[in-house]
């Protein structure tokens, strides 16, 4: 059993520079990588050397009008040793591409398309790299930081009915625009025009 | 996605079947491609599959997820932490206590207060998410039950359900939706009567999963439904990154209440039950004791309630901190600095350091993690929210292959997945 702290420094001692000094965040330790393009060869020596074999999630951060724009944060988990540990890699927008892990923890696929997803960061050697949460052909990436949270109007695939509605015009369809059902409706009589 | 079919053209049958006879090994290889969902009754929500079928046997399986995606990540980036606690409810909604107080822990443990919370809290909170387990277990079973075709399963377990519901309805003021935590805290404390309550919920529910278990554990029908099929080996089960009864069931010993204990699970005594071989049958096994040993741990917990019942000593549910947890309003209407804090709660937020955190809870259908990265301040920078079910699913175009189309079924049953964690 070793803990998160030794783990980081045996994996700073195999790679030297590419990795960055450990730090600590409330008892989280967090290692950065420093070139997004060995990440796969990070992920290797992982998860055969040091025993994370549980890759828990692979997360997108856009710190959008920074250079680079995107960081990529792999929350490891060893079974083993009982431990958390934090990959930290960036990548610039120019570039927007960085090598798979789903070679190394098969879970890392759909997290990645995920990432692709909603940010836009390529993997290159991904088997599948397709949208996975929005439909195919959607021409944006929703959780960049320059992507309103009202959504931007986009040409939906199919329209599902393009019939009116069975109810539409009916007594108790609210128009748009129009009264709502309580107005249009009075349910308590008037005492004084009823009687 | 490409989705590629095939015409087939039907002539005359003695030529067909002379032409079956010398191009027999071709026509094995015909495959045929059947879209399962995304409203199908075994997909439980708005799963779509894609199979490609040998006969009916699955070559192929392809899942299309995001039928329900809300964007709540995006949503999170926009608001205070407290005003995100209802979102919450939305995730897995068959265990939104559980889901509150995933995302309060994880919060609190960014402002670095998991230890300060009174104990009263943490036992409460403990008692939500196991009522939780128990509700979405019942689910689980009794849903996997009713599409392999043990409808009396499903009635039993919904009856049950309910009386969960309704103890949630007089401890939150809602059935479903219930954002029962706050950062620092709960909403309210217990009320009058409730502990009572939820022991005579205890004492029935017992009864009625042994009754469930006499239906199922040894019936003939249902052990050929499940046993051997989707088998999901130790290696497989990690390497797709399954958590909870899933991964438990494979034969890994991993439950977050045990290796990384949060709340008061420390000193409450429970087993984890493990599965030998990973098929559905091992899956349904492990809930049923995982039930059981949550109804002892609500037990265990109502016993040790500090305060007991009816709190006579006035144990706090929340931490009495201005700058964290909303002040009473009796004083906010006559005190300068708790009017200040309230506005300031509000209107900001609760006033989160720099830094990034993980924090993953033992959720009823596996391990549901949120890591944030603040950058200070009311909101977060990123809140990113791994939710178990979408992990779990991940492991289907491994495990559906193979298999028959009627396995497809059990198979999901088994996995126990809820898509609006899924698709977020």
């Amino acid at each position: 059993m070793a803990n998160s702290l030794q783990l980081a420094q045996q994996l700073k001692a195999k790679f030297g520079d590419l990795i960055g000094e450990p730090v600590e965040f409330r008892g989280e330790w967090t290692v950065a990588v420093a070139d997004a393009q060995r990440i796969a060869e990070v992920g290797v020596f992982c998860k055969g050397e040091l025993g994370f074999d549980f890759l828990v999630d692979v997360c997108g951060v856009d710190n959008y009008g920074e250079d680079p724009r995107w960081t990529l944060v792999y929350e490891l988990f060893s079974l083993s040793h009982n431990a958390y540990l934090r990959l930290k890699t960036s990548v610039s927008e120019e570039k927007g591409e960085m090598p798979t892990v789903s070679g190394v923890w098969r879970t890392a696929d759909w997290h990645e398309r995920e990432v692709f997803d909603m940010m836009g960061v390529r993997f290159s050697g991904h088997p599948d790299l397709r949208r996975i949460l929005m439909w195919e052909g959607y021409p944006y990436h929703p959780l960049r930081k320059d992507f309103p949270l009202a959504g931007k109007p986009t040409d939906l695939p199919d329209v599902a009915f393009s019939k009116p509605a069975p109810l539409e015009g009916g007594p108790f369809v609210t128009l748009p625009g129009g009264k709502d059902s309580g107005a249009r409706e009075p349910r308590i009589r008037n005492p004084e025009t009823d009687y | 996605m490409k989705v590629t079919t095939q015409e087939i053209q039907f002539g005359e049958a003695a030529t067909r079947a002379s032409h079956a006879a010398a191009e027999l090994p071709e026509l094995q290889g015909e495959k045929m491609v059947l879209n399962m969902g995304p409203s199908h009754p075994s997909t439980h929500g708005v799963l779509r599959i894609i199979l490609e079928l040998d006969g009916e046997t699955i070559t192929k399986a392809t899942p299309d997820v995001g039928y329900l995606h809300r964007g709540d990540e995006k949503i999170a980036e926009n608001m205070t932490w407290n005003q995100f606690v209802p979102y919450t409810d939305r995730l897995d909604y068959l265990a939104p206590m559980a889901n509150n107080v995933a995302y309060a822990l994880a919060v609190e443990k960014l402002l670095g207060i998991q230890d300060k919370l009174p104990p009263r809290c943490q036992y409460i909170r403990t008692i939500c998410c196991e009522l939780s387990r128990i509700s979405s277990h019942l689910l689980g079973i009794g849903c996997f039950a009713m599409d392999v075709g043990a409808m009396t399963v499903f009635l039993l377990t919904f009856t049950e359900r309910e009386k969960i519901y309704n103890l949630q309805e007089s401890l939150t003021g809602a059935r479903l939706t219930t954002s029962y935590t706050r950062i620092g805290g709960v909403a309210r404390d217990l009320p009058p009567g409730w502990v009572e309550q939820c022991r005579k919920f205890l004492r029935e529910v017992v009864v009625n999963i042994a009754e469930v278990e006499t239906l199922l554990t040894r019936n003939k029908i249902w052990v050929d439904r499940t046993r051997d099929i989707g088998v999901i080996p130790k290696a497989v089960a990690i390497d797709y990154g399954l958590t909870g009864p899933n991964l438990r069931a494979s034969g890994v010993d991993h439950d977050l209440r045990k290796k990384q204990p949060y709340l008061v699970y420390r000193d409450l005594e429970f087993d984890v039950p493990l599965g030998s071989v990973g098929d559905c049958y091992d899956r349904y096994l492990v809930r049923m004791e995982e039930l059981r040993q949550s109804v002892s741990l609500v037990h265990q917990c109502l016993d040790k309630l500090p305060g007991g019942a009816d709190n006579r000593t006035k144990e706090p549910v929340s931490i009495p901190d201005g700058k964290i947890t909303l002040p009473p309003k009796s004083k906010v209407l006559s005190s300068m600095e708790e009017l200040i804090h309230q506005f300031m709660l509000v209107t900001t937020g609760v006033n989160a350091p720099a830094g990034e955190v993980y924090f993953g809870h033992e959720n009823p259908k596996g391990e549901l993690g949120f890591y944030i990265n603040s950058r200070g301040g009311g909101t977060p920078y990123r809140l990113k929210i791994r939710s178990p079910s979408f992990c779990n699913l991940s492991v289907l175009p491994h495990l559906l292959p193979g298999h028959l189309m009627s396995d497809t079924v059990s198979i999901l049953g088994s996995l126990d997945f809820v898509m609006g964690e899924c698709d977020r």
